[in-house]
């Protein structure tokens, strides 16, 4: 056996090694991913028979995230908040993670200001929904997607 | 292949090649922490404090800080009072020479000699919770203050140890961590850009780890990603390679609780 | 080991909308991770969220695993009186974790 392996096989090796690495990580993360169809079906049992209308609703998040982790998400919605006329609830969805919910959060005329911001985790790149849910009864949204790069190195 | 896994490849091979020129140490100038290097997000996550999650980990430090331990009964705070005061600049100093171990310590193991022989309490194991808090706690207290290694001849040997290892070629990619650090800073590997290694924040929250961890944790990572084999926590060679590493980031300033990927 | 922190302006304001950012440990465990030697870790998460102001409910959220580690939600309400803020993390284990913050409104 070669004990002193030469320059040439050592570059050969190492092409390889990172890239069987990092296809196993790439492969593992969506694989109990839930499809476009239970996001859908989601949001559909969130707002019911009405329609969520596009506007009013503003979703910000990064385009571009270096971790799935951990991303920071905001939701602002147009309402004067007042008793008669505010936002009831704000619901978020993703498409490709194992579940498609994320959160609801529960609002009323005392928010005062409909926005809410949390951190979110994405196994992958994919589109995110939320919904507002109006005292009238209507239905607002917004969507945005994300592109999740992948970490170059490994935990033991 | 995916397009990432392509691209790693790529840079790695390119690593490769690239060191057979000699490595070179970032001049004063050029230093830049990781934070440089992150998302306007990540850096935002840092900033404040409201929404930095390593300050949990200080806040937590703050009430063990305070808390007896051991047969003595004594809580850091009898002896060190105020850790505001005490402790400011403390880990700006670290690692440092140890007549107990006759040898240097990190933090984390000054922390342990207090605990063994002031409070009579067992020591806390590496990455803890309850050592990671106490240390991020300490550390906090020196935020913003420049890196200040102690001018300590007795350290000189094992920062030189710290160095050699620093520039050895190790693992199954023959890498090592000069060549990433000091010769190709800012490039990327997959999407991730390469920093130039300044241990100025830990211990640190890392989106990775979805916690607080140590500078100790990290290097374990670095060796894994070269396919060589981690020392076990408690070995000395952390302690040269933070040693090398902190001189060579001296007057940058701290900031514990840093915030990475 | 658990811990919260609590966030809200110093300065706060009768009939304004003031924001309340909190932080809580918790490792939000998805269920759907495997340990080093392949044994499913179960679900562990803070699954709802609430804060009430002098005793009422003003806010409240339903969490699922798509939420980060050591969860951080930030939301608005409006100043009306002096008083205390309760807020509650309750996770699958059905342990509540609560934390009380004192309000000066101008």
């Amino acid at each position: 056996m070669d004990r002193h392996p030469t320059r040439r096989s050592l570059l050969a090796a190492g092409a390889a090694l990172p890239a069987a690495g990092l296809l196993a990580v790439a492969m593992v993360r969506p694989a109990r991913a839930a499809a476009p169809a239970t996001m859908e079906a989601a949001v559909r049992e969130f707002v019911g028979e009405a329609a969520a209308r596009q506007g009013r609703v503003k979703l910000e998040i990064p385009p571009l995230v270096e971790n799935g982790n951990s991303v920071t998400l905001t939701v602002s919605v147009e309402s004067p908040m007042t008793v008669t006329d505010h936002v009831k609830a704000i619901a978020v969805f993703n498409e490709k993670n194992p579940q498609p919910n994320v959160a609801v959060f529960t609002l009323s005329p005392r928010s005062g200001k409909a926005q809410v911001q949390t951190r979110i985790r994405l196994a992958t790149s994919q589109k995110l929904v939320a919904v507002a849910q109006m005292s009238d009864g209507s239905f607002w949204q917004d969507s945005a997607d994300v592109i999740v790069t992948l970490a170059a190195c490994l935990e033991d | 292949m995916s397009r990432s896994a392509q691209r790693v490849t790529a840079g790695l091979a390119g690593l490769l090649l690239i060191g057979t020129a000699a490595s070179a140490e970032i001049p004063e100038g050029e230093r830049r922490s990781g934070f440089d290097y992150m998302s306007r997000e990540t850096q935002a996550m840092q900033r404040d404090d409201t929404a930095n999650p390593g300050m949990l980990w200080v806040r937590e430090g703050e009430a063990l800080w305070a808390k007896k331990a051991g047969p003595a009964e004594r809580a850091c705070a009898d002896c060190h009072d105020d850790a505001k005061s005490s402790m400011r600049g403390v880990a700006a100093r670290y690692p440092a020479f140890s007549e107990a171990a006759g040898r240097p310590v990190d933090l984390e193991q000054r922390i342990n000699e207090c605990r063994s022989e002031r409070q009579g309490a067992k020591p806390l194991p590496y990455e803890s919770q309850e050592l990671l808090a106490i240390t991020t706690y300490v550390a906090h207290q020196s935020r913003g203050l420049p890196v200040a290694p102690p001018r300590d001849e007795r350290l000189d040997a094992f920062r030189e140890r710290g160095r050699a290892l620093y520039e050895a070629r190790q693992g199954q990619l023959n890498l090592s961590c000069a060549l990433c650090h000091d010769d190709n800073p800012g490039r990327h590997l997959a999407a991730a850009p390469i920093p130039q290694a300044h241990p100025t924040g830990y211990p640190l929250y890392r989106l990775e780890w979805q916690g607080v961890g140590s500078l100790r944790r990290r290097l374990r990572n670095c060796l894994v990603g070269m396919r060589a084999e981690a020392y076990p926590y408690g070995a000395p060679e952390y302690v040269d390679l933070e040693l090398y590493l902190m001189s060579r980031a001296a007057g940058m300033p701290l900031e514990t609780p840093a915030v990475r990927p | 080991m658990a811990g919260a922190l609590i966030n809200v302006p110093k300065e706060i304001r009768r009939g304004e909308p003031f924001e309340i950012k909190t932080l809580v440990r918790h490792p939000m465990e998805t269920g759907y991770r495997r340990g080093a030697s392949g044994e499913e870790i179960p679900r562990d998460i803070v699954n709802r969220f609430t804060c009430a102001y002098n005793g009422q409910e003003i806010f409240s959220a339903d969490l699922f695993p798509a939420i980060a580690a050591n969860p951080f939600i930030s939301f608005f309400t409006v100043a009306t009186e002096s008083g205390e803020l309760v807020f509650t993390w309750t996770d699958d284990a059905g342990k509540a974790q609560t934390e009380t913050v004192k309000i000066t409104v101008a």
